[in-house]
């Protein structure tokens, strides 16, 4: 396997792993837990290397989680005792997990891998160069890049999550109180989330760092629940914008000579623009044509309710003349001229020396919108 | 302690950092106090992180290091991602929370993007750039101070004069709107300070710890007293204090980051408050908790003495 394959096939894998959970993070209102615990690993990172005299990845991946479950305890400790609100809650832990991880690295470990850079950028360009080796029976193997094994386990594991748990996820997601009444626990539901975020986290930290993992996990999610609103085409767009950011990311990087992960951030980033401005029903650009076609709407059928109220009463060549009916409707010359044109081109209404009339099929319509 | 205040006042470096530092501290629990009491802690979080690419864009167009210029490029940023967050949410099914994570993640893969792309450069005025991330508080010169001075005082003397729009707006936005008053110019006015609020900090704690400066001692505040006013007294107090004691303790020890330590300090505050403050303390509230039990079992016994008053329940 190439080098270059190994980053981009490592990419994808946390990618995957990331958008797999991150859904569902979204969809409760918690992707602000993803930067607590994506932040607050730090510590338990530092702890595990202390303890094991070294790095270890088996231990770094316990201390890690450890130190995200930690976090999530913490929170809702913090939260459940009434003093502070759930935002005001995260917001102090993990700040102070944080600071409490950059002192023991810069006190004690100043001279080590785990630096800040490490933290900050992660270190998939170096993936191909970590192979993973076992022994057995005192032969050494070489297996590949250790980082596809991890992140590979990962999405295993992560697809398992999701798969075996769908519909309790599904249920406590979106209707908590059926699901307590059903007798799924919220609570278990919540801490078992909590905890594939955490692992997710870690095994996401070695390849991209700790602030990335943040716009793999929501990124890709929130995307998704722009473009459907159902859950297994939420989760299947999230793994593909998500793999797309991956691939694309590592692209943009090679190209202009920059981080990997902060490229695969801002590809992430540019694919929800996209979906921001045009997703087919939650864009803002169909947004907004719906607003103009439903003022538009309404706007025709007030007129065609005005025409119909005044239609044969005396007052009718005032209320319905085409220069004055502006004022009349209070719009704007420009939308009433719009509005007039958008009448007659559909044969409601019709010009008759300088007087707007209804057409009979106008008046039919008129008169259901009246409810007669 | 006396060796230490000695250098306090006579030791350059240490002058600024601490100085420096307080002003942080000070403009940090005044703003945090109304953003964690409109739930908003998290917000200066996001605007931290999106203020690296505009550090980044400002060097890159001026070529310039001067911090004003950086700290223009970056309440640039972090504006936009204010404008971005407070859109998203309002215009599209996005919660808050998930427009807050995309901005904050999004906006600093790209201000990471921008600084290795500027470090490849192998231009030697570069160094010194990354700094803004974890903060470097040591080395803040009397320039750097008197601009945190300037920003600071400023966002000092407009939260003084919209202090009552502000604490309508916080506490009950619909009679705020009732009346007339530009709601949402106005949760833009505080968003806006919140953004110079992280600039103050940038220099010192950095993009990554900023949103502690705005919650912890905000937080801890609440602890104490129910008056706004008082609140945001004490966690201006907190917040100097906090700036000062992480700087002495940096100084004093080796191989201390003073950013990091600033936020312990904060973090500090807010446990003590937590447990110790009067009334909404946790060891009283147990300590309370025991002697209704016990209250409790003698008046099933019928002694009948009274039941001690219950704490206040909200948040």
């Amino acid at each position: 396997m190439s080098a270059e394959l190994i980053v981009i096939t490592t990419g994808l894998l946390v990618a995957a792993a990331c958008a797999l959970i991150g859904s569902f993070l979204v969809l409760r209102n918690m992707a602000m837990m993803a930067d607590a615990i994506s932040h607050a690993i730090l510590p338990g990172l530092v702890a595990a290397y202390f303890l094991a005299r070294g790095p270890n990845l088996l231990a770094g991946f316990l201390g890690a989680t450890a130190a995200g479950m930690l976090t999530v305890t913490l929170v809702e400790l913090l939260y459940r005792s009434g003093r502070v609100k759930e935002d005001s809650a995260i917001g102090i832990v993990f700040p102070g997990m944080f600071a409490l991880g950059t002192l023991l690295v810069s006190r004690f470990f100043a001279n080590v891998h785990l630096d800040a850079d490490a933290v900050l950028y992660g270190e998939i360009a170096f993936a191909p160069f970590e192979p993973l080796l076992v022994e057995i029976g005192g032969a050494t193997y070489d297996l590949g890049a250790q980082s596809l094994w991890v992140m590979g386990s990962l999405l295993v594991l992560n697809l398992t999550f999701v798969l075996l748990l769908y519909k309790e996820l599904k249920l406590a997601t979106f209707d908590p109180g059926l699901a307590a009444a059903l007798g799924f626990s919220p609570a278990l539901i919540h801490y078992l989330l909590m905890l594939m975020v955490s692992v997710t986290t870690v095994g996401a930290f070695a390849a991209v760092g700790a602030i990335l993992v943040i716009a793999l996990l929501i990124v890709p999610a929130a995307t998704a629940y722009l473009l459907t609103d159902r859950l297994p085409r939420l989760i299947g767009l999230a793994v593909l914008v998500g793999v797309a950011s991956a691939v694309g990311g590592y692209y943009l990087a090679v190209l202009i000579d920059a981080s990997i992960a902060g490229a695969m951030a801002t590809v992430a980033g540019l694919l929800f623009l996209s979906a921001l401005l045009a997703a087919p029903q939650h864009g803002l650009v169909a947004r907004a044509l719906r607003l103009r076609r439903q003022r538009r709407q309404f706007a025709a059928d007030m007129l065609l309710v005005h025409l119909l109220h005044h239609e044969g009463a005396p007052e009718q060549d005032q209320e319905c003349a085409l220069p004055t009916l502006p004022e009349h409707m209070r719009w704007e010359r420009r939308f009433t001229d719009d509005i007039v044109a958008m009448l007659t081109g559909h044969g409601y209404a019709e010009e008759q020396a300088g007087n707007l009339r209804l057409t009979s099929r106008g008046r039919t319509q008129a008169q259901t919108l009246m409810g007669a | 302690m006396v060796d230490l205040l000695w250098q306090l006042i006579h030791d350059y470096t240490l002058r600024n950092v601490a100085l420096g530092s307080a002003i942080l501290g000070v403009v940090g629990g005044v703003l945090g106090s109304f953003a964690v009491l409109r739930r908003q802690g998290l917000l200066g979080d996001a605007l931290a992180h999106a203020a690296l690419p505009g550090i980044c864009l400002a060097y890159l167009v001026t070529g310039a290091k001067a911090p004003l210029v950086l700290l223009i490029g970056a309440g640039i940023a972090s504006w936009l991602g204010t404008l971005l967050i407070i859109q998203v949410t309002r215009l599209t099914r996005i919660k808050e929370d998930a427009a807050l994570g995309i901005v904050l993640a999004v906006f600093f893969g790209l201000g990471i993007v921008l600084l290795t792309f500027i470090q490849q450069r192998n231009d030697a005025n570069q160094a010194g750039l990354d700094k803004y991330i974890f903060g470097q508080a040591a080395t803040l010169v009397a320039s750097d101070v008197r601009l945190m001075a300037i920003l600071g005082g400023a966002v000092l003397l407009i939260v003084g004069l919209l202090y009552k729009e502000f604490k309508l707006l916080t506490f009950n936005p619909e009679f705020a709107a009732s009346i007339g008053l530009p709601v949402r110019g106005l949760n833009i006015a505080l968003t806006s300070l919140i953004v110079v609020a992280v600039l103050i900090g940038l220099q010192t704690v950095g993009v990554v710890l900023m949103a502690a400066m705005l919650i912890a001692p905000a937080a801890a505040a609440r602890q104490w007293t129910d008056r706004l006013s008082r609140m945001i007294g004490l966690a201006a107090l907190f917040g100097a204090s906090a700036g000062v004691g992480g700087a002495l303790i940096s100084v004093s020890a080796e191989r201390v980051p003073t950013g990091p330590m600033i936020v312990l300090c904060a973090t500090l505050s807010v446990l003590v408050s937590l447990l110790f403050a009067p009334r909404r303390g946790l060891v009283w509230e147990a300590f309370r908790q025991r002697r209704n039990r016990l209250a409790f079992r003698d008046r099933l016994r019928l002694k009948l003495p009274p039941i001690a008053k219950q704490p206040p329940k909200d948040a």
